[in-house]
């Protein structure tokens, strides 16, 4: 780093930036000073790219999604699959989210960064590489902004950044243009992208499958005379829906990803499944839904979400144990949420936030679980 | 009798440099060093004078607060000088040792035929008292105490760490009498842990006056400190002793043939050891008298002790008392263009799957000092930690009531069955580049000053 960086140097306010830009090109040579003189080629900025890569597919899918949406929408079914053209649409309305999203998030995040002279935290690339795939492809631009803003200065930084956070950054946008700006959140005009001009078919509907629902299997069989909404579309992800959240396909090469690399926790996906499909269960038995179980799991932000964002280190639980309820917690409140509140289908994002804020709750128990335990043998012993 | 532990967890680091088993030269007797801060909790007093004759076994310093806690120099010859560093706090005393060694006569007894009382005092007098570590907090130990057991590890797992089988099989009878002392010492008895591999074959098995456990795992399990917690963890008010297992040769030695000799095989290894291999040496050797394993220091750390727990010393350092160990290292200070975004990096060894580097199977890597990355919040969750860490506990809240200094919180998390050694691998592997050592050793400095 030039001296002009450093401390004293007239340029002192930017040495957090020099620093992410240049660490960004090369790993530094920083020797190890204290402890263990040598360590694990593993840093956090491998830890998130690899996260950032697993996203990769979904959104790569969800890009040729929004072009091809569109052309349902406006051609009705039969619409060419046209992988180039739809991308290329798809990529130019999504393109913008990302700028917005990376701009201000990183923005802020360099500057918290500078103002506690820490180096720049890499959390936040995970966070702006998944908010452009959770809210509608129309989201007003400024909006967007706010959001990411509010988001990452109150969910994040007053709590001192990236691993002190209590609540998923990307989530926490997501909820805030959900109770701030609810018109552009829900209904059928939000979910596909159109041209100035353009008009929706006659029949067509720019509702998402999830918010059919509430009306039950024949409802949801007949939700947009444009696209299909049988469990094979759900799972390739041919349906509306946020950016990323259509494909299971593609989210289960992530989940690979993830799974392999280790980054994630099988614990939490796999709870969060079972969570999930109990609920949904338990609801079609009882005959308050007649979704099938599959369909539950394949429809909305459920796979996108316990993929992805349950499965945060920092805002999921810490202990073994606690990853099982936490992601159980996640996944059951999901789906009872789209059961009960017909008004929002989208249960995931509550669910999550929810299960974060219980998160250090069930740690806490968790471990005094085990301390009341360990005390006890030792009082036998 | 004998337990079988069986770890699952830990980890042991690929790194090159494996000491070749045979001894290569013995280190030439010059200046050796005395070191109070070797030993945590002692206040020295000196007990000697720049130009003092003393022999091998003479106090040089004593504790201020037990005053017969002594230490002694392990050469005979005359003190060379007395190093103060700031406020004139004592930093070390240097002998220079005298052509023909001598050595106090501590008397030649079979320890079976001593009593305790007898075997405290040779053991005070002779400075190998300072051997004994106690735990909680791994001070020196009180000699007012009678500890729940007292533990001795028979191997190590740290990396490059010398093999105890061919280090001190041949010094069996002395270690025997070392247990033996020992072991009249505690109510609780000794409990020596061994290889499980090489358990039946090992010398050790035949060790009499002591529960044998056999154990099994990677990297910590030969770390005492958690083979304690697998046979009997420490709890609050209790105290246990540990000794390493050469130190218990030497205490052997000490009973058997009268004199303190710490004379051990220290295993010289590392990426940059020339023909690692082991040599003899006295604790407080000068670096300079390995030197022939590295030829020019330029550009490397040397290391007394392994890679994760050992201090810099540099090539004008001198061997720890602790140490049978020295690693040399190369300065990691060249920057690597693009490091953390190549899809490979066959050359980097990781413990996560995030490098490809598990699929070269058994690979031993150079690695040097490089930190690859830059410190962080913790991100990872505990369990990415206590992957590495076979013990009751859970690592990243015992580290993060260290950072509070939060003594409830601290004792509740388990502060009192841990050293920092036992947290090496958390640090090693932690992608937040926290120095885990450190925080764990600054709580139990608290904890040791506010439990006083």
């Amino acid at each position: 780093m030039n001296k002009i960086f450093e401390k004293g140097g007239k340029l002192y306010f930017l040495h957090s930036t020099v620093d992410a830009f240049e660490t960004f090109l090369h790993v530094p040579g920083t020797v190890t000073r204290k402890g263990s003189h040598v360590r694990d080629s593993v840093d956090l900025k491998r830890i998130m790219i690899i996260a950032v890569l697993s996203v990769v597919p979904a959104a790569l899918f969800g890009m040729w999604n929004v072009g091809y949406q569109h052309a349902l929408a406006v051609s009705g079914p039969g619409a060419p699959i046209d992988i180039l053209g739809n991308f290329w649409y798809g990529f130019l309305k999504v393109l913008p989210l990302y700028l917005v999203a990376y701009i201000v998030g990183l923005a802020i995040e360099f500057a918290s960064s500078q103002i506690r002279h820490e180096e720049v935290n890499e959390g936040y690339l995970m966070s702006g590489m998944l908010i452009p795939l959770i809210v509608p492809v129309d989201v007003p631009l400024w909006m967007l902004a706010v959001a990411v803003a509010f988001a990452v200065i109150f969910g994040k930084e007053v709590f001192g950044g990236t691993g002190m956070n209590i609540w998923n950054p990307a989530l926490l946008t997501r909820a805030f243009l959900f109770f701030s700006y609810p018109n552009h959140m829900s209904g059928s005009q939000s979910w596909i992208a159109l041209r100035k001009g353009e008009a929706l078919l006659d029949g067509a509907t720019g509702a998402t499958p999830l918010s059919m629902i509430g009306d039950g299997a024949d409802a949801l069989a007949n939700a947009g005379v444009q696209y299909g909404t049988s469990l094979a579309d759900m799972f390739i992800g041919t349906i509306p829906g946020s950016v990323g959240e259509t494909s299971v396909i593609a989210i289960l090469i992530g989940a690979f990803i993830l799974l392999y690399t280790g980054v994630a926790s099988w614990k939490i996906m796999v709870s969060s499944v079972i969570g999930a499909s109990l609920v949904a269960w338990l609801g079609n038995v009882s005959g308050v839904s007649d979704i099938p179980v599959l369909m539950h799991l394949c429809l909305g932000g459920f796979a996108f979400g316990t993929v992805f964002m349950a499965t945060d280190p920092v805002t999921s639980a810490q202990t073994e144990t606690g990853k099982w309820i936490y992601g159980f917690l996640v996944g059951a409140i999901c789906i009872i949420v789209r059961l009960f509140n017909p008004g929002y289908a989208e249960g995931m994002m509550l669910a999550i936030l929810l299960g974060n804020t219980f998160a250090p709750l069930i740690d806490w128990c968790v471990v005094s679980r085990h301390t009341a335990r360990r005390n006890k043998k030792v009082k036998v012993a | 009798m004998s337990n079988s532990i069986n770890l699952k967890k830990g980890l042991d680091i690929p790194i090159s440099g494996a000491p070749k088993a045979q001894v290569s030269f013995k280190c030439a007797l010059d200046v050796v060093a005395v070191f109070p801060s070797d030993f945590k909790g002692l206040t020295p007093r000196l007990l000697v004078k720049e130009g003092d004759a003393v022999k091998a076994g003479s106090p040089v310093m004593a504790d201020k607060v037990h005053p017969e806690i002594l230490l002694t120099s392990p050469v005979s010859g005359t003190v060379k000088e007395i190093v103060r560093g700031e406020k004139r706090k004592l930093l070390a005393v240097l002998v220079e040792s005298s052509q023909k060694q001598e050595y106090v006569d501590f008397g030649s007894t079979r320890p079976e035929n001593l009593s305790a009382e007898q075997i405290r005092k040779t053991l005070l007098e002779s400075g190998l008292w300072a051997a004994i570590i106690q735990r909680p907090y791994g001070i020196i130990a009180d000699p007012a105490l009678k500890p729940k057991a007292i533990f001795i590890s028979s191997f190590s797992t740290a990396p490059l760490a010398g093999d105890t089988a061919f280090t001190l099989a041949p010094e069996f009878e002395f270690i025997q009498a070392g247990v033996t002392a020992l072991s009249k010492i505690t109510d609780g008895g000794v409990h020596v842990s061994i290889k499980d591999d090489e358990f039946s074959g090992s010398a050790f098995h035949r060790l009499e006056n002591a529960i044998l456990h056999s154990v099994k795992g990677k990297h910590p399990a030969g770390n005492v400190g958690v083979q304690i917690s697998h046979i009997s963890p420490i709890l609050k008010g209790e105290t246990v002793w540990t000794v390493p297992v050469f130190l218990v040769s030497a205490i052997g030695k000490l009973f058997l043939k009268g004199k303190y000799d710490l004379t051990r095989k220290v295993a010289v290894g590392g990426p940059e050891a020339n023909d690692p291999a082991y040599a003899e040496a006295l604790p407080g050797t000068p670096m300079k008298a390995f030197s022939a394993f590295w030829g020019s220091a330029e550009g490397l750390r040397i290391v007394s002790g392994d890679v994760l727990t050992g201090k810099a010393v540099g090539e004008n350092g001198y061997l720890g008392f602790f140490d049978d160990q020295v690693t040399v290292l190369k300065e990691g200070t060249e920057p690597e263009l693009f490091g953390w975004a190549k899809p490979f990096r066959f050359n980097q060894f990781s413990s996560t799957r995030s490098y490809f580097s598990r699929l070269c199977g058994k690979k031993r890597y150079n690695m040097d000092t490089n930190l690859h990355g830059g410190p962080r919040a913790f991100v990872m969750s505990d369990s990415y930690y206590s992957a590495v860490l076979p013990m009751d506990i859970y690592p990243l809240y015992l580290v993060k009531a260290c950072l509070a200094g939060d003594i409830d919180k601290m004792e509740q998390f388990g502060i009192y069955e841990v050293l920092p050694e036992d947290l090496a691998l958390c640090e090693f592997t932690d992608p937040s580049k926290n120095d885990i050592q450190d925080i764990v050793r600054s709580g139990i400095d608290i904890m040791i000053k506010e439990m006083a």
